[in-house]
């Protein structure tokens, strides 16, 4: 049977895992293993079980915490952020281990406190997963009484306050300078890099910030190991995955699964298939700003490593599934329509070109596009490349877009041609 | 002016990191949790609290979707535009929606009972089409299971 670190103890509909249920799982057993190790071994055995970020940029987790400025003249007070904002379209999974199993995440933060000598925590909670929220408040509340928060957590000497912030709402603050900023108080725009938030992360000082999911792996490397968190996956990229679908399935939903699985076995046996009356078109694998991928990807496993050679990412392994029922062109006008929305309006190549692929996307798709439209759309995406703004909100809405102009070129060609959506 | 219940509720926002800038946006919420909107006077009085100019509060209250500075009615419909919504057709429900209330997106009925608004992905794509009513929300919609929702609300 295939092993669940991550899920196994959650029962959808009965609530979230209380304290009791947690502990005599062996849960806080990672904690208590992290308090005997040097800081700097439990930044090597993460490195070890090579766990990658789950928030779409799949960077390595223990290098992320080892370019955190360490010993006693490294700058204080240093901070741990989860990124609970989760806001890419199409993407559910990290509600899913909030409000089921709660304790999991503040467990990984305080390993993560303890691994790079932390001395507060904050969760950043997108405020519409309201069961979320209330769950992390209770767990929060009995982790504080059991001693695993506060001063001298289980007699380590380590101080850890863990904070629940609430946020407003913004597809920006998913980015993780542009959540430092909000955890300020600011628009959430990102901030130019270098220096990273490792060095120079919230109020100045060194911050680690990673994804809801990423924390919830940390403490089962430490308790069982990283050969054993290798042995979970069927790829070179170590441990399970929240995978999801959504769209015109038979059963949408979220799985944890190992990590490598292929994208048809999410589809057709965890997913059912396409509804009655439906056939697949396409997927966007991890989320809007993931390249398109068609049938003939559907064997290749959805891994950090195995898309790169179908100019595709993992992003969040979420996967949104077209169907032949609905326009092409229209899901890019619904998805560039969000991204030019959710832009913060900083970095020109994305706020403008956003903006005008929108406008020549809707010409097109209204039947009024022009010779020269699709050009400009390539133009767009091209202007977009990474490296030309200051964060990776527009390189990934050019993702969709990019992919969608080759994949669906006859869809493109014939709207211009006939003036007209052939779906209408 | 600050109610006492406000004023004690933007002072535990501050609390949780001592920086007045931090808890602006806990603090516009916590009021709003209260008054529905914030409106110019209420947005200067926050910043007044907190030693923030206004303009800097409000060049922040813009930015999220969440805080509101135009009135809304009793209960705020949010219904998801986004992605997964669409490949399930929330066009439709959004029709229903609009007739249904005789407003349009942004609008708020005459008798101050609801608002509609759209909203990006609510991170429940696998019960979609999603909307959410004050906070709570509400999957796998039809007509049907909307008119319910709405019947609720009183």
């Amino acid at each position: 049977m295939e092993e669940k670190p991550l899920t196994g103890r959650i029962r959808p509909g009965e609530g979230p895992v209380s304290l009791a249920e947690y502990e005599r799982t062996g849960g806080y057993q990672g904690l208590r293993k992290a308090l005997k190790m040097p800081p700097s071994d439990v930044i090597e055995m993460v490195k070890a079980s090579t766990l990658k970020g789950r928030g779409g940029a799949g960077f390595a987790t223990g290098m992320k915490w080892s370019f955190i400025p360490a010993g006693a003249d490294a700058p204080k007070p240093k901070y741990v952020l989860a990124n609970g904002d989760e806001m890419e379209p199409g993407t559910f999974k990290d509600r899913i281990l909030m409000e089921g199993d709660p304790h999991m995440l503040i467990e990984g933060m305080v390993i993560a406190g303890w691994a790079i000598e932390a001395e507060a925590a904050y969760i950043f909670l997108r405020r519409e997963y309201g069961p979320s929220a209330d769950a992390l408040k209770k767990a929060i509340a009995e982790a504080y009484a059991a001693g695993y928060l506060g001063k001298n957590i289980l007699g380590s000497g380590l101080n850890l306050e863990l904070h629940l912030h609430l946020s407003a709402g913004r597809y920006m603050c998913g980015e993780e300078t542009g959540l430092i900023n909000s955890l300020e108080g600011k628009r959430a725009n990102p901030r130019d890099k270098p220096p990273f938030p490792a060095v120079v992360g919230l109020w100045g000082k060194p911050t680690t910030v990673n994804n809801v999911e990423t924390f919830c792996n940390v403490p089962h490397i430490i308790d069982k190991g990283a050969e054993w968190y290798l042995g979970l996956s069927k790829t070179k990229d170590g441990g399970t995955k929240l995978y999801g679908v959504s769209g015109r399935v038979k059963r949408p939903g979220c799985w944890e699964l190992p990590m490598g699985t292929t994208m048809r076995e999410l589809l057709e046996e965890h997913a059912g298939g396409m509804q009655e009356g439906y056939k697949f078109r396409a997927l966007l694998p991890g989320g809007a700003s993931t390249d398109f991928l068609v049938e003939e990807h559907l064997d290749v496993p959805l891994d950090f490593s195995s898309l790169q050679q179908y100019n595709s990412r993992m992003g969040t392994g979420t996967m949104i599934v077209l169907d032949d029922k609905r326009c092409p062109i229209a899901m890019q006008v619904n998805l560039q329509h969000f991204f030019a929305q959710e832009s913060c309006g900083w970095c020109t190549p994305c706020w403008g070109g956003l903006q005008w692929a929108e406008h020549a996307l809707r010409k097109i798709e209204e039947g009024r596009g022009t010779p020269g439209d699709i050009e400009v759309l390539e133009e767009t995406t091209r202007r977009l490349r990474p490296g030309n703004t200051f964060c990776a909100l527009g390189p990934g809405a050019a993702e969709p877009l990019q992919s969608a102009l080759v994949h669906f070129r006859d869809d493109f060609e014939q709207h211009v041609r006939e003036q007209r959506c052939p779906w209408k | 002016m600050l109610t006492q219940e406000e004023r004690e509720e933007i002072d535990a926002a501050v609390a949780m990191s001592g920086r007045n800038r931090a808890a602006s946006i806990d603090a516009m919420m916590s009021v709003q949790q209260h008054r529905g909107w914030l409106s110019d006077e209420t947005l200067a009085d926050i910043a007044e609290y907190l030693r923030l100019s206004p303009a800097e509060l409000d060049s922040v209250a813009t930015f999220y979707n969440l805080i509101f500075r135009q009135p809304v009615g009793r209960h705020v419909i949010m219904v998801c535009d986004s992605v997964s919504c669409w490949l399930l057709d929330y066009e439709t429900l959004l029709d229903h929606l609009k007739s249904r209330l005789g407003v349009e997106v942004g609008g708020t009925t005459e008798d101050g009972r609801f608002t509609l608004l759209t909203t990006v992905c609510l991170g429940a794509c696998d019960l979609a089409p999603v909307m959410m009513v004050d906070g709570t929300q509400y999957g796998n919609l039809t007509p049907e299971k909307i008119d319910a929702i709405l019947g609720e609300c009183k």
